[in-house]
């Protein structure tokens, strides 16, 4: 029995002379994500894309859970292809769904038919359908509302599919359809949350992360880049800039006030990260704060921080979600574990006792002036390493 | 004298290029992947990628996979795990009457602490009674162990199939797949098998012994058997053992990559042993023709097991009486098949590694064609 995955396209079904150019990119995405697995066909018709594998033996499960994973598709599934023969249809649903029905209690027959030469109607499919399940299956009943098993007949262009109700795809638009933003990764369990929700509306993401050896380890750094991979299924392969830290930090806590140690830290991180992203050709600054978090995530130091920030627009996708909810995307997107990896990061070292909450930009400016702020700009960019993260 | 190693399923020999391995994380990259240093995070690094060479051979993700030290360990910490964890949910415990000892003793164990332990023989040809297995299961069930490849006779059991028909029966049953003579041998995937855990062991796959690993499905929920630093997910705690897991993910790579080529190579050699074996009169196969090309059972009836192997290793071949950890009792798999005892005290387990040859095969069962001879004319083994 021939088996394939049907994609749904989501929103970008709405786009208009567009439209192609967001399915190509979808196509692509699709595609790279399969890669691993074998060769596969893909072909579009309708706002429903088909992968067809052209190996045998390629595991079609593992197919599904990694499209799952890939934005612009609003629903997936496996599916059978039959003829457009309704005997055919009938037998093959008995046979390909058998386990399925075994295990089931209750069911409901859904039918689409596209391919309006087809002689059946829809209500007439799901009508003949549904009697010839129920005598092949004696155990099963049937139930409308809340079905433990949906049988689906798509009567199509190409021929007609039987699958089961199909899964929630990762919504969003294509990555890549939307342009690229450095993100500022510290390896907390917010960062990577906001990548993911950036990544969903197309944005393609180059990871910047902060080191301050020895006050930060190697296993800090390899838990950057383990999150970097765990990304990636999401959000394509993202290049990672660690820029050496440990100096600025030094003279930070050397020469200025401690109650705004951070905020002058977030500040340059902030300003080093814009000169990367430019280099870098992306056109936005994406970072996992929220408001109130932390004394450094308050909206006066938001403000101070976002001021070291020249041109590029700072996105903060997280900003109104409380811990919980971050941590239950997290959850979803298989970065939570690595998060709470107990490695201290640069953005806890020289933690002030007493920060500043309420800080003025003017007092900042003043506290940082101290600093020779070129030289220790020059030294931190020389120092930055790159690295493509799969 | 030349070897003719033949008894791959008690233990292999550990292929040199796997030993090395081991040899350099003990003498370089020795440190304790706990150590919060260089040294340490080199030894977390190699730790992490035998943990996911192991997940590749598993069919599983590297999180899932807990390394013990061996297969009787990982089978006991899942078994007795799983029951501790589920006390309140029931009492039956069902299994296979073939299983290892490594499944059954901690089953007995936990009879006596009060458990109901339900048995279930196989069919007169070794393989699973799928039914009877499922009939044993009831709403009382806390835990179902399986066997993937049955070490004295090669059968395999339809553990996918198995799994659902338990879990539609009773979805609270724990599922405990024992699949060390599995790895390396038949193609299977953890997540696929749909049990809760699986356990495996490296020296069946030419990798040194002391090493086992525990695929624990994401979400299933076990109680260790043991306290300490953490480690394993805190269900297996004590100082990773590198070398050995080391090992044991470079040997299950190496098996995962040549497993096609290996058992067209293995089943050629059965096919050419059983070919040679008719024409021996006498002999008897215990295998089912369906059962793993790896591990070949017969019977020479008239002749005790013991008798004949110390024959066949005077001449420096190797088999084996059974299960290497039953140390000569007579097989209880042979006998739960319901072979007559002749069949049992007579039985021979020959089990192949893909680097066996035809050569060696023909050594064998020559040498088995005079130890008939030989041992009827001196009266010995009657």
């Amino acid at each position: 029995m021939k088996e394939l995955i049907l994609l749904k396209s989501g929103e970008i079904a709405l786009k208009g002379l567009n439209r192609g150019s967001f399915e190509d990119m979808l196509i692509k995405n699709a595609k790279r994500s399969l890669y691993k697995l074998g060769q596969f066909k893909f072909y579009k018709a309708q706002s429903t894309m088909y992968a067809e594998p052209l190996e045998d033996g390629i595991d079609l499960d593992d197919a599904l859970a990694r499209l799952s994973r890939v934005f612009g598709f609003a629903g997936i599934c496996k599916a059978c292809v039959v003829e457009k023969d309704y005997e055919a249809i009938r037998e093959a649903a008995a046979s390909y769904l058998r386990e399925e029905l075994e295990d089931a209690a209750t069911f409901k027959v859904t039918a689409k038919r596209s391919d309006k030469r087809f002689p059946m109607n829809s209500p007439e499919i799901c009508r003949e359908l549904g009697g010839y399940l129920l005598e092949r299956f004696p155990h099963l009943r049937v139930d409308v509302n809340n079905p433990d098993i949906t049988v689906v007949v798509e009567v199509r262009d190409f021929a007609a599919y039987i699958h089961r109700e199909q899964l929630p795809g990762a919504g969003g638009i294509p990555v890549g359809s939307g342009g690229s933003a450095a993100l500022l990764l510290s390896g907390g369990i917010d960062s990577p949350v906001a990548a993911y929700m950036m990544a969903k509306r197309g944005i393609t993401l180059t990871a910047i992360h902060f080191a301050s050896p020895p006050y930060t380890s190697d296993r800090s750094l390899e838990k950057v880049k383990m999150l970097c991979e765990k990304l990636a299924p999401w959000c394509g392969k993202i290049p990672l800039y660690t820029v050496s830290f440990t100096r600025f930090q030094e003279e930070i806590k050397d020469k200025c006030p401690e109650d705004l140690f951070t905020l002058i830290m977030r500040r340059q991180m902030m300003a080093l990260a814009e000169t990367i992203a430019l280099k870098d050709g992306c056109a936005a600054l994406i970072t996992g704060e929220s408001v109130g978090q932390v004394a450094s995530q308050t909206l006066a130091a938001l403000r101070c921080t976002e001021a070291a920030v020249g041109e590029l627009p700072v996105l903060r996708p997280v900003i109104g979600m409380d811990k919980e909810e971050i941590i239950g995307v997290s959850r979803k997107i298989g970065t939570f574990e690595t998060s709470i990896l107990p490695y201290e990061d640069c953005c806890t070292v020289f933690t002030p006792r007493h920060p500043k909450t309420k800080p003025r930009l003017a007092e900042l400016v003043r506290a940082e002036s101290v600093l020779d702020i070129e030289a220790l700009r020059e030294a931190a960019l020389e120092a930055t390493v790159f690295e493509q993260i799969w | 004298m030349r070897e003719v190693y033949l008894d791959n399923a008690a233990t292999t020999r550990c292929n040199p290029q796997v030993a090395r391995l081991a040899l350099e994380l003990m003498t370089e990259d020795y440190g304790n992947p706990s150590s919060l240093h260089r040294k340490g995070f080199e030894a977390q690094r190699r730790l992490r990628a035998a943990r996911r060479q192991l997940a590749e051979a598993l069919g599983c993700r590297e999180e899932e996979v807990i390394f013990t030290s061996g297969g009787t360990e990982a089978n006991n910490l899942a078994i007795q795990g799983a029951v501790a964890a589920r006390l309140r949910l029931g009492k039956t415990l069902v299994a296979m009457a073939t299983a290892h000892a490594s499944v059954l003793e901690p089953l007995r164990y936990l009879e006596k602490q009060g458990h109901t332990l339900r048995l279930v023989p196989p069919l007169p040809d070794g393989s699973a009674d799928e039914a009877a297995l499922l009939e044993a299961v009831d709403g009382d069930t806390v835990l179902f162990c399986s066997q993937l490849v049955d070490s004295e006779v090669g059968t395999v059991a339809p553990v996918a199939g198995l799994s659902r028909a338990i879990r539609r029966k009773n979805k609270n049953v724990y599922l405990h797949c024992d699949a060390v003579q599995g790895l390396g041998k038949t193609a299977f995937s953890a997540a696929r098998l749909g049990v809760d855990s699986l356990s495996v062991s490296a020296h069946k796959i030419a990798a040194p012994k002391g090493c086992g690993a525990l695929y624990l499905r994401r979400g299933a929920r076990i109680l260790p058997l043991c306290y300490g630093g953490g480690q394993e997910g805190g269900l297996r705690p004590g100082t990773e053992s590198t070398p050995l897991a080391c090992a044991f993910g470079e040997a299950a790579a190496l098996a995962l990559g040549n497993m096609e080529e290996n058992s067209a190579h293995v089943k050629e050699l059965r096919e050419y042993f059983v070919n040679k074996l008719v024409k021996i009169p006498g002999v008897c196969m215990n295998s089912p023709p369906q059962a793993t090309p790896y591990i070949c059972n017969l019977s020479v009836p008239g002749y005790r097991s013991e008798t004949m192997l110390h024959f066949l290793a005077e001449r420096g071949i190797y088999v084996s009486s059974g299960s290497a950890c039953s140390k000569g009792a007579a097989s209880h798999v042979l006998k739960a098949m319901g072979l007559p005892p002749e069949r049992v005290d007579s039985a021979l387990r020959v089990s192949f590694c893909p680097r066996n040859t035809k050569e060696e095969i023909d050594v064998l069962c020559e040498a088995l064609g005079e130890g008939m001879a030989a041992l009827a004319r001196s009266g010995k083994g009657k």
